[in-house]
């Protein structure tokens, strides 16, 4: 690296060229004072507080612009510059408010700092005799406020709104001295662009930008976000028990920048007193299933003895009874590792079974059965941090910002700093197609058919990657041979994408030197998921782009640490570190290690349990830390099921639906009560340490597992968690090197074997884990479900940026919920206007298995015939409507594509108890012909005069009645 | 002396590109196009020592030597026509009354620095210049002047008109290349200068109005001839505006180097109603002010500069005996309050509260500190921002209150201003 040299107050430092004079003066250990200046963003020079003295330069230059060059001599105070630094300051606080005794800001106000070290004076304050500012607060959103009267115009936020996020909600507005920082448009921030991650809160050099409530902590402990598979680094703030505030910390080199709203403010859910602190045990006679009324009314508090005691006799019985593989354990990509890996160690040692799964299940197992099949590892193959190297980004089947909103970031400033091309392939218009070269607007279950006919293109132009597929793959000739019928011409037909778009990106990602292919459960969660993985790995491997920095295969994993349970084992056919249970030797290995005989027999998947218990084939289950009730497809049989069971027990932070269902509830400590290690989406095991204690009663969950386990027969004497990963350390290869002391600066990628390694940024570097890469063909086959006349739209699910898989968590945090705490329906205007629905119409959607009722919202995120609904919704659950056909090989159900209808609420209501409205409302000209009506009534409806209907049908709902109106009106019966 | 740029002023039509044709125009264009290689016409304007006539008299061929010659990027030329100074409207008279001039002048030294595209940033409520270079543009299209291969010399050049939007600062060069390119008007940190990161990050050339209608003078008739006029190192015929309390106020062409008594009292034709002349803002409201003993000055950038004060626009602001200097002063301060851009903080609150100060003075509410706390934030933006504009600022009112010291000081003591001014002439700011 090449160095500069420079001589700061008669001090020598040395520093990397590149820097600036304000970093060689920070070098030096010395202080100037800055108010605009960010390391993480562009110089601005705005402030003027960080003039010094160069030797040789004209002028005082401000020393965060200017470049540090060799041999300059810098005097960083003089006379003149302390006098100007302090004008400045004087200026800039004329007309501040001086209320900083009760600002919330106070001790950590960079201006109040600044003031007192550039020597303001109350006297210098009042000089200009100051006027008093009194703008309106912006106090719109719940997260936090913007008190334009403090604001400095530092331009902090607004460039990091715009170069760290990516979002541009902010600038400034009007010039001189009413300069402001707003919206666009100038409305509140809770109508804005603006995504409350409260990056610019963070940074906010003054009061301006306020969290509205605000703790300071007592102390700090780093650990990981529970949230999303990003695994941002955080620092708890705790204050007398309670977390009270997140800010992001940068050691893994993932989020340095920051945090997204989940991160930064979803986290109180820990002290939400809905936290449960007892053990439950459900009341004699109270039947199963969700009641009326308070679901805890069907439990009485028990003791710890009481509770593990019942649950080791249940469990045992039926053992005894119906044999282990009767019972089913559900493990939890929102545990640790080590609880992961003592659950599935419980199932299969103490209680004998292979029957042991996680939500992996449902959002990424045909990640993993297409990967390790072509490449040897279902893991993604590079870093997040790869994503600044590539010049073009594939995301598809991923609505990043929303569900990955670190990673998103990340793909944003690619694009707009970096010049790296996008290409978005997805069925609905997400945030990322703003910036997207091309967008591929499939239809959905059409994603093998949009590959297959890039692949095609690539290799008919040539463009594929001929030394990567000789040296490093195989069968790539029956595979080349497979693309033939998927012409541009036949695959724009399937999946109603223009031949051109998919040209321009076949060339764009053909052309790529350095390639990423992100995608999330778009491509996964299909009846032809692992075909739809398959197409994604031909497609790096048809280019080469694979093994090197700046390319790579990256699922983004769902759950904070879903790549962990997976790794820990808590899979129905692998041992942790995936090692097949059939395999006799590593079977040998672990009874060896265990001291029990163990079941060579894959287990059932977790979708498989639910109908086997349906079947009664399942006795009972033990869940730790999920939700199936509303995370299964076709919610309502997934209930049915839990129902059936002779014994469940449920363990958790909170009573969820799931729990409500349970003849026992044991407590659990959350993300924040306990130590152990979280392994994010690029295979990164990071630490998560104990900042708090759990409330009330609440326990590990590996302390519960281990106490039931004991109770059975078969102790776990483990005194840390530490000590749970020596166990796996030296039980799972790829986990070889993984203790806990080595984790304290960033984590570790796996596979790291030994002590001596520092883990892995990127696979298949020289050669795949298998070996050759192996291509695969793969055909377009439609989804299980296709829309029908009664039927006609196609559902897809997904999730929103404020919440969380099923809400347990997101529900419960005061932001999160308060920013978006109705569920919704997207569809398109025109489908809207079809059915006379408008915006913020409360509509029923039903599927061939359920229903709901949510608040419609207009969009043309998503195509016409197309509806989009989040899963986190107590109120009207989205899977009691997907369809529950699983993927022959993954067993991952298809969550993405359901046949839906959609009608207004009111009107299905009204219809539901007479005829003649239900065939008023969906063909009036028949309805007219079909029935015989008076010619008054003829008349009547003719005219559209409601009212005289009304007279007939009995009282109608006034959103009906205007419906009606609509209706007749545009069948044009009411003007004939 | 003869007419340079003003030539056609009283031609009728001679907006008219078969008038002007007739008149001369684009004789420099076939000149260049036939005979002479762009470095040939670089050199020319070169010689010429053609110093900038939008303030700074940065000689052009300098700036377009230290263009970004990479033949990778692509070069653009910007005709800075925001005029919005004060007292400044000679630009306009050259749009209103010879545009060809300006558009042949841009095509020559689009082809002088290897540029295809030249834009025209004009000020907003210059409707009529706007009007008339749109049809001359287009006229000049259609003699092919403009477009592919431009009489048939093979070289392609266009030119745009893009209209701003009523803020001073977008004539500060990169300020106008940020709007230009479709961003916030706000300048920009330099470095980079325009010369390697200009309009659209691109290598590019700001020039004025009238530096480039010289251009096509230069290269027909020689540097020579230029340097004819003036005095060293300050050539070539100059505009002038004469505005404020002269007989009559107007745009005139002389010799650079002109002094401004001269203008003054020959070309101004004097002080009206027998007054007597008090202060001058010699070169737009961004200038120091020189008083009635500081006139006898050449009106020429190095002289002026030695004068303590500046050539700058050129916009000679005169003002007679009966004039209020708090008033003025407030005036000029509430111009810059009211079109920093806010990104500086020296500039954006300095400007404001100096202006406050300076109201409160002129009002009578002034107190004993108020006149030095006023300089000591004049001293204290000066050279202290990103652009230029604090800087304009800091001159005119601190020249003034310099010079007119004890006026300030009578308002605080009577508390009264004693011209019993109740002129308010705007007030956009709060008093
Ligand atoms: C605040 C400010 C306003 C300016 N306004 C103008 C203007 O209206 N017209 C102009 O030609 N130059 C203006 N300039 C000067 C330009 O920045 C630039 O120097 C000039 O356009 C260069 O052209 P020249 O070299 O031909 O003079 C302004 C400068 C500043 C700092
Ligand atoms: S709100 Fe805060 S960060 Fe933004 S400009 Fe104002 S002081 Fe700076
Ligand atoms: S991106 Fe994911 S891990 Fe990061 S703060 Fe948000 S939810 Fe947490
Ligand atoms: S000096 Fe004034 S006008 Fe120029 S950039 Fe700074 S704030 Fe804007
Ligand atoms: S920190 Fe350098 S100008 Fe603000």
């Amino acid at each position: 690296m090449k160095t500069v040299t420079l001589t700061i107050d008669g001090r020598k430092v040395t520093l990397a060229k590149g820097s600036t004079v304000l970093d060689a003066i920070r070098a030096a250990g010395v202080y100037v004072p800055t108010l605009c200046n960010d390391d993480d963003l562009k110089p601005y020079g705005a402030c003027r507080l960080c003039i010094v003295q160069i030797e040789g330069m004209r002028g005082l230059p401000t020393s965060c612009t200017t470049p540090a060059n060799d041999g300059m001599v810098v005097h960083t105070e003089t006379e003149e510059i302390r006098r100007i630094r302090r004008i400045i300051i004087e200026l800039a606080i004329a007309n501040h408010p001086s209320d900083c005794l009760v600002c919330d800001k106070s001790q950590m106000c960079e201006l109040l700092n600044v003031a007192r070290y550039v020597g303001v004076s109350a006297d210098s304050a009042q000089r200009m005799r100051r006027g008093t500012l009194d703008l309106p607060v912006d106090s719109s959103n719940p997260a936090f406020d913007f008190d334009p009267n403090k604001c400095i115009l530092c331009g902090k936020c607004v460039r990091i709104c715009d170069e760290i996020t990516g979002t541009c909600a902010i600038d400034f507005a009007y010039r001189g001295t009413k300069t402001l920082v707003s919206t666009f448009g100038a409305g509140p921030l809770a109508l804005s662009a603006c995504r409350k991650c409260g990056e610019c809160v963070e940074r906010c050099p003054t009061g301006a930008l306020m969290p509205k409530h605000v703790m300071l902590p007592q102390r700090e402990v780093e650990t990981i976000c529970p949230y999303c598979g990003v695994g941002c680094s955080i620092f708890l703030g705790v204050r007398n028990g309670s977390i009270v505030r997140a800010r992001a910390s940068n050691k893994n080199g993932i989020n340095q920048e920051g945090l997204c709203v989940k991160g930064r403010y979803g986290l109180d859910f820990v002290g939400h007193p809905d936290r449960l602190t007892h053990p439950l045990i459900r009341k004699e006679g109270v039947p199963r299933g969700v009641g009326k009324g308070d679901p805890a009314k069907a439990f009485r508090e028990a003791s710890w003895d009481e509770a593990l005691d019942y649950v080791a006799q249940k469990l045992g019985g039926i053992r005894e009874r119906n044999g282990a593989d009767a019972i089913g354990i559900v493990s939890s990509a929102k545990c640790t590792n080590e609880e992961n890996y003592v659950l599935q160690k419980f199932a299969r040692a103490a209680i004998g079974t292979n029957n042991v799964d996680h939500c992996a299940r449902l959002c990424h197992a045909s990640t993993v059965s297409a990967a390790l099949a072509a490449f040897g590892s279902g893991a993604m193959s590079n870093s997040i941090s790869d994503i600044d190297h590539a010049d073009v980004l594939f995301v598809i089947g991923s609505n990043t910002t929303e569900c990955h909103p670190i990673i998103g970031r990340r793909i944003k400033r690619a694009v707009k700093f970096h010049g790296a091309k996008l290409i978005v392939g997805d069925p609905r218009s997400i945030e990322l197609c703003d910036m997207a070269a091309v967008h591929l607007n499939h239809f959905p279950g059409t994603d093998v058919a949009l590959l297959n006919a890039m692949m095609r293109e690539i290799i008919r132009q040539n463009l594929h990657d001929k030394k990567f597929i000789a040296e490093r793959c195989e069968d790539f000739e029956p595979f080349r041979k497979s693309l033939e019928r998927y012409t541009l011409e036949s695959v724009s037909q399937v999946t109603g994408v223009d031949e051109e778009k998919i040209r321009h990106a076949a060339e764009l990602f053909g052309k790529a030197k350095r390639g990423i292919v992100l995608y999330g459960m778009g491509i996964t969660q299909h009846t032809t998921g692992t075909d739809n993985v398959k197409a994604v790995a031909n497609l790096l491997m048809l280019t080469g782009n694979l093994g090197r920095r700046g390319t790579g295969f990256a699922p983004l994993r769902g759950q904070n640490n879903v790549q962990g349970s997976c790794d820990m084992g808590a899979l129905p056919n692998v041992f942790p570190g995936y090692q097949a249970t059939e395999n006799l030797q590593a079977r040998a290995k672990f009874e060896q290690a265990w001291g029990r005989k163990l079941s060579a027999r894959p287990g059932l998947t977790l979708t498989e349990m639910f109908q086997a218990a349906h079947d009664g084939r399942l006795k009972a289950m033990y869940v730790m830390g999920e939700n199936p009730m509303l995370s299964e497809p076709d919610a309502e049989h997934a209930k049915e099921a839990l129902a059936m069971l002779e014994f469940l027990a449920v363990q958790d932070v909170f009573l969820t639906q799931t729990a409500q269902m349970a003849d026992v509830v044991l407590p659990a400590a959350s993300f924040a009560e306990k130590d152990g290690t979280f392994t994010n989406t690029e295979r990164r095991v990071q630490l998560v340490r104990k900042a708090i204690d759990p409330p009330g009663e609440a326990r590990t969950d590996w302390e519960i597992t281990a106490s039931i386990s004991a109770r059975l027969g078969y102790p776990m004497n483990y005194n840390s968690s530490s000590e749970i990963m020596e166990e796996i350390a030296k039980l799972t290869p790829i986990y070889g090197g993984i203790h806990h002391d080595r984790l304290e600066k960033g984590g570790l990628q796996w596979p790291c074997k030994s002590r001596k390694e520092r883990g892995a940024s990127i696979l298949h570097k020289d050669q795949f884990t298998r070996g050759r890469g192996k291509f695969h063909v793969v055909h377009d086959i439609p989804p299980a479900e296709l829309p029908s006349r009664s039927y006609p739209f196609v559902l897809t699910t997904g999730r929103i940026l404020e919440h969380w898989h099923t809400g347990s968590m997101s529900h419960r945090s005061r932001v999160l919920e308060a920013l978006a705490s109705e569920s919704s329906v997207e569809i398109n205007p025109a489908d809207a206007s079809e059915l006379g629905i408008e915006q913020g119409d409360l509509v029923s959607i039903s599927s061939r298995r359920g229903k709901v009722e949510t608040k419609a919202r207009k969009t043309r995120r998503v195509n016409p015939g197309q509806a989009f609904m989040a899963f986190h919704w107590w109120d009207a659950p989205a899977n009691l409507l997907t369809n529950p056909a699983l993927d022959p090989v993954a067993k991952i159900p298809e969550f993405k594509v359901s046949s839906v209808r959609a009608i207004l609420a009111v009107l299905e209501r009204a219809a539901e108890d007479n005829a003649f409205l239900t065939a008023l409302a969906e063909n009036p000209a028949g309805a007219l012909n079909a029935y015989d009506l008076t010619p008054e009534h003829r008349a009547a409806l003719a005219s559209g005069d409601v009212e005289a209907l009304e007279k007939w049908v009995g009282p109608l709902e006034d959103r009906l009645k205007t419906w009606l109106k609509l209706r007749l009106k545009r069948e044009k019966i009411s003007e004939g | 002396m003869e007419p340079v740029l003003l030539a056609k002023r009283h031609i009728e039509n001679s907006t008219d590109i078969n008038i002007a044709i007739g008149e001369g125009a684009y004789k420099a264009l076939q000149k260049v196009l036939t005979a002479m290689s762009p470095p040939q016409v670089h050199k020319e304007v070169m010689d010429a020592v053609l110093r900038g006539r939008g303030g700074a008299g940065f000689p052009a061929g300098l700036k377009w030597k230290f263009l970004d010659k990479n033949p990778k990027r692509t070069r653009y030329l910007c005709c800075n026509a925001d005029e919005s100074e004060p007292g400044t409207f000679k630009d306009r008279v050259i749009m209103e009354t010879d545009p060809h001039m300006l558009i042949e002048g841009m095509i020559i030294a689009c082809y002088a620095i290897d540029a295809h595209a030249g834009y025209i940033f004009l000020r907003g409520e210059y409707a009529n210049s706007f009007r008339i270079l749109t049809k001359a543009i287009a006229q000049a299209r259609e003699h092919g002047f403009l477009g592919d291969n431009v009489l048939g010399s093979g070289f392609n050049v266009n030119i745009h008109v893009h209209v701003g939007a009523g803020a001073y600062i977008c004539g500060e060069e990169l300020a106008m290349l940020e709007s230009l390119g479709g961003a916030r008007g706000w300048p920009r940190l330099k470095p980079p200068y325009a010369a390697t990161r200009g309009l659209f990050y691109e290598p590019t050339v700001v020039n004025n109005v009238e530096t480039l209608a010289c251009v096509p003078h230069i290269v027909l008739r020689g540097a020579d001839w230029f340097k004819g006029m003036g005095s060293e190192n300050n050539y070539g015929p100059k505009l002038y505006c004469l505005s404020g309390h002269v007989n009559k106020p107007g745009v005139y062409e002389l010799p650079m180097g002109t002094t401004l008594k001269q203008l003054i009292d020959q070309s101004g034709g004097g002080i009206p109603n027998g007054r007597k002349l008090k202060a001058v803002l010699p070169g737009g409201s961004s200038s120091a002010a020189l008083t009635a003993e500081e006139v006898d000055v050449p009106m020429d950038f190095d002289s002026m500069s030695k004068a303590g004060s500046m050539l700058g626009s050129a916009g000679i602001i005169v003002m007679d005996d009966s004039t209020c200097m708090v008033n003025a002063c407030w005036n000029v301060a509430r111009f810059y309050a009211h079109e920093s851009c806010g990104q500086c903080t020296p500039c954006r609150e300095g400007t404001n509260w100096v202006a406050r100060i300076l109201g409160r003075i002129e009002r009578g509410q002034g107190e004993p500190g108020d006149i030095d706390m006023a300089l000591t934030i004049c001293d204290n933006m000066l050279g202290q921002t990103i652009c230029a504009l604090a800087d304009g600022a800091v001159f005119p009112i601190r020249s003034i209150i310099q010079k007119f010291r004890a006026e300030f000081e009578r308002h605080v003591r009577d508390g009264a201003c004693p011209f019993g001014a109740k002129r308010k002439w705007y007030s956009v700011l709060p008093e």
